[in-house]
């Protein structure tokens, strides 16, 4: 199983823990994950406006790369997914932007979207199996509750994520199982933390964040894991130490290989 | 300030404000609604209106979480969060707009801000 | 010598504002054959037809070509006018110059010169055209009604009220359907089943009328007049000679865990069960996927328990043929399954409710025995919050685009009965629009306004979570400008209707069409209300679009006004365009017979005078009565022998000559 792998700029400096815990499941796994060769920043932000060309251009150099390379590109940052996995459908989609984007780039052979973008869940879902991971579980998180915090990258719009149902999404909880641990339902788990909001209105951030952990804790959770850098920053600055929030790569990595401080 | 009739705002954004049923399914999902003065709904019919300049004022353009909830759960297939963002782009795009100066940055983290929030927040009010 | 007449209609403006009738008159003159050609503002009014009369008359017309509507509108109409003529009617062709020319172009320049073309196309086909002559078959004065739900059972009383003798398949064990399942009737708040159960006593009484329950239909052939239908009689196990329905089985019975489907899924049944108080017939039947005696062989208890020794559990599915002169579709409808709009937490709480759900609920028969309690823990709610268009005038994809119509009207019968029962409990009601159009509907959801208080919020609901043990709904209140946060005992959805999934395979096995939703698609949606355009098919209550009682309970009596029109005839005059072999020309290959969708081929062995040499072979006839003129077998044949009169392959072959001219 190989994989172009897009880290993201958040990967390899705030979110150290979410990369390395990553890379060293995936070893476990037999994942074999190949960084991008000389990839750049995303964005962060998915660019809605569709006469802006330019904040899509990073988006299709790390698709192209792996269009090159034949394989699959895997994120795992959400904003990162998101914004390169809509890019990829805006080239597969809209003929306009395609051929503006070659343009900029100096492409003899547009890119159209050619490249299958996953998010290292899917991967490990549909092509290691939960089920395989359940059997190479070392470590189970036997009786942790766990809420597991999707937000709104990895799922909205549905139409193009086609990650999981959009409200009632299942694919952390399923994994957490997997891991032995016992999710808990809640259902502010697929509403917003306030993003970016935080930077410049740390009001908002607290309100939103505040809405989902009563929500978790209500609900039973002891923990929180998500996929997001920003979600996780969010999230944790807000609970005050009272409910972890963990990258869920973290807690894989503890269930297979042990030893890392929640397991 | 940018052009603003109708048409440009219904191109940057690439959405259809005629197929709005006035059901209010965006702003009754908006999680940033009290903060905002024009709502979800609001924009789909003032755009479809012509009404663009007071949107062009408007708070609500940076108090959008770009969350996607409102898109996600219209049941025309309208998205209030791309006028929004194409509104947000047309004031940026005037340089005495920026909303979010370099220097204001260091104030605004703290250690453990990820990267995902400051490229974020330029990209959204800055350009 | 063929002279043929050629008449253009302008149909007002409508074919006038886009072609130049009068260069098409000019052109056709100038066509082969053509004795004679006039345009006239509307060549379907009685000046007119009479215009074409006297143009054959006058110039001793042999054929003629009306360049006008699609044939589907007025080719009976000029066939008729031709007959009155003293022509053959099948010496009459229509070239389409409105559908597929007038109304889809805009330039007048273009149009008219497919309208000439149009027209060539026809005069081709004309000159080539042979009087045929129509056979007739007998009408078997028996109707098949598929679905025994108000409307199905309307219909069937209507047409054994007639005197026809008629046969209701209904796949559940009972008749009643839907509306057996609903509380009170808006607008007059009746009870449902104190006004259906006569009627189903009525149909199961009826000696004109033979009920199939729990039976499904297997297969259809034939045509209008003479379809044979194979039923399905499933096993009930249950022998429905001797079983008395006492239900002293149903009481016995250990296996208790089954949900029943009567109440919603709300409360459980026995394996053995009669689905209501009211069913007709009251029967018992064994549901065998959940019996202990069918699962592991043992128990027994409701065979020794039947003091009328009705249990069979040896009994197998029974086939029954029958002949049919009209089939009525009474399919009906279900409610669709709101877990797809997750924001509503449908299937997350027990308190998030479908309005088929809530209509149990608040029924004396239902799990609760009429006792409005939330079903996570049997308290007695506070507020109710109703949420109208779950599901309806949704272009998402989860949804349907169509509004189902009736959602309106029950909410507010659901508001009023709750606050009529319960006026401590309070009644919020989201909506997008309140849509009221029915005799004394808009009066009825005002009452619930003015006299029973319900607060109606203009604005839907963008998500229900659960918080502190209740629910918590966010949803805008648009004309306060405001974001409602209302904690509530229960959520009620307004969920969109769509056509019962057995419509689908049995409308292909009938053939009959069906629209994009799903409904069946009627003749004319204004003028042929009732029947399906294929003929002997007609079209009852919600199968062909969401309706509410009165309306589904009007329609099937218009149907059965349709049916017992059809039944009353002695014969049908058939199709005259029917297929034939050149027994010359053909191979025996029983490629025609198998493409057949009547049956109307078979293979004889004939002896043949080929050009002088005898011969024996065996080749395709076709029996006349029977074939339609759907034109497969044409294509079918490898050999060329089998061609369609009025559409022979020389004729298509002209047109297509004359179009590439």
């Amino acid at each position: 199983m190989n994989y172009y792998y897009y880290p993201g700029c958040t990967l390899k400096t705030k979110a150290k823990a979410l990369d390395a815990s990553a890379r060293a499941a995936a070893e476990c796994l037999g994942v074999t994950l190949t960084e991008v060769p000389e990839w750049q920043c995303c964005g962060a932000v998915y660019p809605m406006a569709q006469d802006e060309v330019a904040a899509r251009l990073s988006a299709v150099r790390a698709l192209l790369a792996a269009r090159e390379a034949g394989v699959p590109l895997v994120t795992l940052c959400s904003a990162c997914h998101h914004v390169i996995k809509r890019v990829n459908a805006d080239m597969a989609k809209n003929p306009d932007l395609r051929q503006k984007a070659a343009n900029y780039l100096g492409l003899s052979t547009p890119y159209a979207g050619e490249t299958k973008v996953l998010h290292y869940l899917e991967v490990l879902k549909n092509d290691v199996g939960f089920e395989t991971i359940k059997q190479q579980v070392k470590h189970p998180l036997t009786g942790q509750k766990i809420g597991a915090y999707y937000g709104c990258l990895l799922l909205r719009p549905a139409d193009v994520m086609q990650f999981d149902d959009p409200e009632s999404p299942t694919m952390l909880e399923d994994l957490l199982r997997a891991l032995g641990a016992a999710p808990v339902d809640y259902d502010q788990k697929n509403e917003c933390c306030a993003g970016y909001l935080s930077l410049t209105d740390p009001a908002a951030a607290s309100r939103r964040t505040r809405a989902i952990l009563t929500s978790a804790r209500e609900a039973g959770a002891e923990a929180l894991v998500t996929a997001c850098p920003l979600c996780q920053y969010n999230l944790s600055r807000h609970s005050g130490g009272s409910l972890p929030v963990y990258y869920v790569t973290e807690l894989l990595e503890a269930a297979l290989k042990g030893g890392n401080g929640h397991a | 300030m940018p052009e603003t009739t109708r048409e440009t705002v219904l191109r940057i954004s690439g959405t259809n404000t005629r197929k709005c049923m006035l059901c209010g399914k965006c702003s009754g999902s908006c999680p940033a609604y009290d903060a905002m003065d024009y709502r979800p709904h609001q924009f789909v019919a003032m755009v479809e209106r012509g009404e663009i300049a007071p949107l062009l004022q408007s708070k609500s353009l940076y108090a959008c979480m770009s969350c996607f909830a409102c898109v996600e759960r219209c049941p025309r297939g309208v998205q209030p969060a791309s006028l929004i963002e194409a509104l947000r782009a047309m004031v940026l795009r005037e340089r005495e707009h920026t909303r979010l100066p370099a220097q204001l940055i260091p104030e605004l983290i703290d250690a453990g801000t990820p990267q995902q929030a400051v490229v974020s927040a330029f990209r959204k009010l800055s350009k | 010598m063929q002279k043929i007449g050629v008449f253009v209609c302008w149909c007002g403006s409508n074919i006038a504002g886009t072609v130049d009738v009068g260069r098409v008159v000019e052109a056709v003159r100038q066509e082969p054959g053509v004795a004679f050609a006039a345009d006239y503002q509307y060549m379907c009014s009685d000046s007119g037809q009479n215009l074409i009369k006297s143009a054959v008359k006058e110039h001793g017309l042999t054929g003629i070509v009306v360049c006008s509507c699609s044939p589907r509108m007025h080719e009976a109409t000029f066939k008729k006018t031709a007959a009155a003529a003293g022509l053959n009617p099948y010496m009459v062709e229509i070239a389409n110059i409105r559908e597929h020319c007038s109304w889809i172009h805009k330039n007048m320049e273009e149009a008219t010169e497919k309208a000439i073309v149009l027209a060539r196309a026809a005069i081709a086909k004309v000159l080539k055209d042979a009087p045929l002559t129509s056979g007739t078959t007998e009408v078997t004065k028996r109707a098949l009604v598929i679905g025994g739900g108000i409307a199905g059972i309307q219909t069937a009383l209507d047409i054994a009220e007639a005197g026809f003798a008629v046969d209701i398949v209904e796949k559940q064990p009972t008749i009643g359907g839907r509306m057996a399942q609903l509380d009170k009737t808006f607008p007059t708040l009746d009870c449902s089943a104190c006004i259906l159960t006569p009627k189903m006593v009525d149909a199961g009484a009826n000696e004109n009328i033979e009920l199939f329950t729990y039976s499904e239909v297997e297969s259809v052939k034939g045509f209008v007049g003479n379809f044979t239908v194979t039923i399905r009689k499933k096993a009930r196990s249950v022998r429905a000679d001797l079983c008395t329905g006492c239900g002293e089985c149903t009481e016995k019975c250990p296996s208790r865990k089954t949900k029943n489907e009567f109440n919603m899924g709300m409360d459980t049944r026995g394996a053995i069960y009669i689905p209501y108080a009211q069913a007709v017939p009251k029967i018992a039947v064994i549901d065998r996927e959940h019996c202990l005696h069918f699962k592991t062989g043992k128990c027994g208890l409701c065979e020794r328990t039947c003091s009328a020794k009705a249990i069979d559990f040896a009994q197998e599915d029974e086939l029954v043929t029958r002949n049919y002169g009209a089939i009525v579709m009474a399919t009906g409808f279900q409610m669709i399954d709101p877990s797809g709009f997750g924001e509503f937490g449908y299937g997350k709480s027990k308190d998030v409710l479908t309005s088929l759900e809530f209509e149990r609920l608040m029924n004396a028969a239902g799990p609760t025995g009429g006792h409005l309690v939330c079903p996570s823990d049997g308290r007695h709610p506070k507020h109710i919050v109703f949420i109208q268009c779950v599901g309806s005038r949704d272009t998402s994809g989860c949804g349907k685009p169509y509004c189902s119509k009736i959602c309106c009207m029950y909410t507010a019968k659901h508001a009023i009965l709750v606050r009529d029962k319960y006026p401590d409990v309070s009644v919020t009601v989201f909506y997008i629009d309140v849509r009221t159009p029915g005799k004394n509907f808009d009066e009825f959801y005002r009452r619930a306004v003015e006299e029973y208080g319900v607060q109606y919020v203009k604005g839907m609901v963008g998500k229900v979570t659960r918080e502190g043990g209740r629910l918590k709904v966010q949803g805008s209140d648009l004309l306060n400008d405001r974001q409602l946060h209302l904690e509530a005992d229960m959520v009620v959805l307004a969920a969109a209707i769509e056509p019962d999934p057995t419509a689908r395979s049995v409308a292909s096995m009938l053939t009959a069409s069906i629209d994009t939703n799903g409904f069946m698609t009627e003749a004319h949606p204004k003028l042929r209300p009732v029947e399906s355009p294929t003929a002997g098919v007609f079209l009852s209550g919600v199968c062909q679009g969401p309706k509410d009682i009165p309306e589904t309970v009007a329609q099937a009596s218009a149907c059965a006004a349709k049916v017992i029109g059809l039944l009353c005839k002695q014969k049908l005059v058939n199709n005259a365009c029917v297929a034939s072999s050149d027994p010359l020309l053909c191979n025996g290959c029983s490629s025609c017979e198998k493409v057949c969708p009547y049956g109307a081929i078979t293979y004889e062995e004939r002896e043949l005078n080929d050009k002088g040499v005898r011969r024996t072979a065996r080749v395709a006839v076709v029996n006349e009565a029977v074939c339609q003129g759907c034109g497969a077998c044409t294509v079918a044949c490898p050999s060329g022998a089998m061609d369609l009169k009025g559409f022979t392959n020389q004729q298509i072959m002209a047109e297509v000559d004359a179009i590439c001219r």
